[in-house]
Formats: C-alpha cells, structure tokens, sequence
C-alpha cells in the first residue's frame, strides 16, 4: 500500500525546489518501506552528522549541494555537536584543515536556517517538545530521552532523513509515531542499588546490548534524576538500537504487560559490565559531558576541582547554552584553574581525539565507552566522576 | 543450478559481488573506516574484514544515527559494500542505503545462515531478489 499524500505532500513532491523534491522522495520512500499510511506534521527536527570527522568530504558536499538547491527548514531544526569548539578550536589543538572544512558544514547549516546549537542535548538547550508531540530527532541518546522522558514521539532517524524531515516540516507516520508502538517489550529487575551516573550508565550499556531495538521496562529503580535518565538512554542507543525505555515509578505510572521477557540484573551484572567498559586504567585525558553535561554536573566537577590541580587533561563537555551558564556561575574558571577545559560545541566522540595525541581516555559516560575504542582509537578507563576526578588530582 | 530468494526491496539497483557476513548487528559509526572500507570495531565478528565491493550480509543495523551518512559516504569513496542484504533494515541503513544507492534487501530472514562469506551473489534490489551464483 502506498502512502496516501494530501494535496500539499503531492506538491512538495512536483516542487520545482530541487532539494524540496528529493527530501519528499526519501520519506516516501522510506514511508512505503516501513509501511506508513500517512504523513504526520513534526514540531521540531534534530539533524545528526554534523561533525567534519563523522561525515568527511562526501557529506560537507552532500550537506553545500542541499543548501545551494534551495533547502531551508520549515521547523525549528538543531544541529547535534561538532567536531571542534567552534570559537576555542585552536586552543583544543584542532588541525586548521579540519576546521576549515568543520567550518563549511556550519556554513551550510546557516544557509538552511538550521539553528547552530551543536548540542546532543537539546532538551537542556532550548528545544524542549511537549508530551506527545511528533518530532523527527536524529541523535541516538536524544531521540531516547524525547520519547522516554518527555513523552514525545520520535523515531531513530538517520542524519538525512532527519533533515529531510525538516526541510518538508512532516515526517511518515510509522513506529513510534503510533501509540501501539509505545509499549515494552522486556522486563528487566533491578535488583542491585544505582549509586551514581556511572552506574546508570553501566545498567544501560548492558541492557542495550541484551534487548538490541527492544523497549525495555525497568522495574526496582528507585528513583532517578535527569542526568541519570540521559545515561541509561544514551548507553542502550549505543550499544543496541534502544529508542524508548520505561522506568516503573519515575518515567511512567503504568504496570508492564505481565508476559514480557524478563532479565535480572544485579551487583555481579555490574560488577562485569565495569570490567566489559574498561580496557585501562592509566589515562591522558579524562572526558565528562558525553551526552552533553547539564549545569549541574558541571557544577559537581567544579565543586571537587576548587584549589585543586589536575595531573592530566580534562574536557567537560556542553551545549553552548549550558556552558554560558557554567561560565556566569563561575564553575568554567575553577575548572580551568585546575587544569580542565569546559568546551562547547563538540565532544569526545565526535572531535578527532585520536589526532591530538591522546591514546586513552577515563569516561562516566558507557556511550563514550561503546564508541571511543573503535572511533577514537583509545583504550578506555570507565568510572563515576568523583573516582575519576580523585585519581587524577595531584 | 543457481536458487533465487525473495526479499523486500529497500534501495533500488543491481549487483553481484562476493558475500560477507556478520551474524551480528553492525553499526556503521565508528566501526568502518571510510578510507579504506576497513571494518575497525574492536571485538566484532567482521574485526579486519574489508566490506569494500562485498555483498554484506547481517541481520539489522544498531548505534549511532550517523550511520547513513557513514554509508553514503563509503559509496562516495568508493569503499562500500557492493548491495546489503539484511533480515530488518532499520530506518538509519535504509536512509544511507537510499542516498548513496547502495542496493539493499531486506525481508530475508535467515539470510546469515543461508549465505556464506566467499559465496558470490546476485541481488536485484529492485525486484527484490538474490540469486546464489553456481561455482565456475
């Protein structure tokens, strides 16, 4: 069955916009695939594959071709993290070459009218949905936390189609759009007490693993703050394909469906989800912020840091938004008095680590843990942020 | 004789290429290396395979949503797998698949076990099949 197009998705498919045209073919097409009926209007849009290192001279041109046709968004759309600091990528040591062509991408992303927020986070940022809204957010962890915690409605979508969506304003009405599809699909006991982010963090690189593109319900959580929530979220969409979780008690009210496949995870599931996360515990770089950090993580490690000295570098890493609010509050000069640098714009998965001399990296994020041995050619050493700041002072 | 299964077409085009298969999930992201093709994951059934020019076998994508860009830009370079063969293709793979005119099936569902790595493949994605080609 086809998907049925109004009179005005007809038009957008004839425009004579040639980047118009082809966003409309590739959710039809991706529409009729997943067997959509119908197009649904979104309210905003996140677009994904924004870093210079994760999308390389094929998607810079693919990125100035689509704004040189005419694309411009209709909603309002955020860009996810770049591979620099935007305005303190020298200080980073970011090669001039890198930022020239990083530099292009945030060029064509002006041209669109896409708003340059370079953050994973744009919920702390100023795009905020409202519970059940339709969205077409691109990043794994924030698709995560907009249909878990938030309540809105997005499916993964890939970098262009995420613009795409964007660009036409609706986005083919399939998967999570639907609330038949909104519902659990595992059942995983708690049976151990999370003690910080870390562990979250570890609880979800686990279940990610286990339950791949399932929607698992969490049960004996006891309670959870926003900062945890983005952990687990991010940590399942990197190890599996997660994009809608359920914590009993904090996320929903709701009882699961009693048929589901339940698993136990317990003090010796995160004992050796620990050890699955470390490959080392000797480290040149510690990194905070992956997803973005919030004010009051960067408050935490500006509290730990006051009148204290770092042995090796620090990235804290946020949305430009975030970090304005670090700097006013004073937590960006403790921090950098200590040695550690706040950054905004990038992060450690996305900027090219591995070309500024670093081999390993101590993380309390399991996404950054999933991704930084493959990605960023490091060896990882994973912990709570209070464990790693404490090794670290001199 | 050669035998011929059916699938489900996600990205249009026609190729023949030599299979390799991953019983696991892949996610493009941080796991291939653009340059060469090289699959680079640590710990991953493909660790040091090259999937440049191979008929890519595995049963759905996972991870980061940067995949499509990863996979239209291994089609750009040259360096991507000649057609994707999948059991489910997620919407990251599809959109990737899609651009950089990768063909790609899906709706195989025991596609890992049926097809061997070394096996040589015809998919017509476009009428959704693959034909497992006779030995020379």
């Amino acid at each position: 069955m086809p998907m049925d197009l109004t009179t005005d998705e007809q038009a957008l498919l004839e425009s004579d916009n040639p980047a118009v045209r082809k966003s409309m073919e590739l959710l039809v097409r991706l529409g009729d695939i997943y067997g959509a009926e119908e197009f649904v209007e979104i309210g905003s849009a996140q677009a994904s594959g924004i870093s210079y290192k994760s999308i390389g001279d094929p998607g810079v041109e693919f990125l100035e071709g689509f704004a040189a046709e005419g694309a411009e968004v209709q909603v309002q759309t955020f860009a996810n993290p770049a591979g620099m600091d935007i305005d303190r990528w020298e200080e980073m040591g970011v090669d001039p070459e890198f930022a020239k062509q990083q530099r292009r991408i945030v060029g064509a992303l002006r041209e669109m009218g896409v708003t340059v927020s370079f953050t994973c986070t744009p919920y702390l940022a100023g795009n905020l949905p409202g519970p059940n809204e339709h969205i077409a957010w691109a990043e794994s962890s924030a698709v995560s936390f907009a249909n878990s915690v938030v309540g809105a409605r997005t499916n993964r979508e890939g970098g262009p189609s995420a613009l795409a969506a964007a660009i036409t304003g609706r986005t083919p009405k399939y998967g999570l759009h639907l609330a038949e599809n909104r519902v659990p699909t595992h059942r995983i006991d708690v049976d151990v007490e999370l003690q910080n982010q870390a562990d979250f963090a570890a609880l979800g690189s686990w279940a990610g693993r286990i339950v791949e593109d399932g929607r698992p319900y969490f049960a004996g959580v006891d309670g959870a703050t926003t900062d945890e929530l983005k952990a687990l979220g991010a940590a399942m969409a990197a190890t599996g394909a997660v994009a809608m979780h359920f914590v009993g008690g904090v996320t929903t009210d709701e009882e699961p469906p009693t048929d589901l496949e339940t698993l136990e995870f317990g003090s010796a599931e995160l004992e050796a989800e620990y050890g699955e996360l470390n490959s080392t515990e000797d480290t040149d770089l510690i990194v905070f912020g992956c997803p973005h950090a919030s004010v009051d993580e960067i408050g935490q490690v500006a509290d730990r840091l006051d009148g204290e000295s770092l042995d090796r570098d620090l990235w804290v890493c946020a949305s430009g938004a975030v970090k304005s609010q670090a700097d006013r509050m004073g937590y960006t000069e403790t921090i950098e008095d200590a040695g550690g640098m706040v950054l905004s714009d990038t992060c450690n998965v996305v900027a090219p680590i591995e070309e500024m001399g670093y081999e390993s990296t101590a993380t309390d994020s399991a996404k950054a843990a999933a991704y930084l041995p493959g990605f960023g050619e490091q060896d990882v050493h994973f912990d709570d942020k209070l464990s790693l700041l404490e090794e670290a002072i001199e | 004789m050669s035998e011929t299964v059916e699938g489900r077409t996600i990205a249009e085009g026609v190729a023949e290429g030599e299979v390799l298969v991953s019983p696991e999930p892949i996610s493009f992201y941080g796991a291939v290396d653009t340059d060469t093709g090289e699959f680079i994951e640590a710990d991953h059934h493909l660790t040091g395979e090259t999937i440049a020019g191979k008929v890519l076998v595995f049963p759905k994508g996972k991870g980061s949503t940067v995949g499509s860009y990863v996979i239209y830009g291994l089609a750009q370079e040259g360096t991507g797998p000649a057609a994707i063969i999948n059991h489910e293709t997620e919407t990251i793979v599809a959109t990737g698949a899609i651009l950089g005119e990768v063909p790609c099936v899906d709706g195989i569902e025991d596609a890992v076990e049926r097809f061997e790595d070394g096996d040589r493949v015809r998919v017509d994605a476009t009428e959704g099949t693959v034909t497992l080609l006779a030995d020379d």
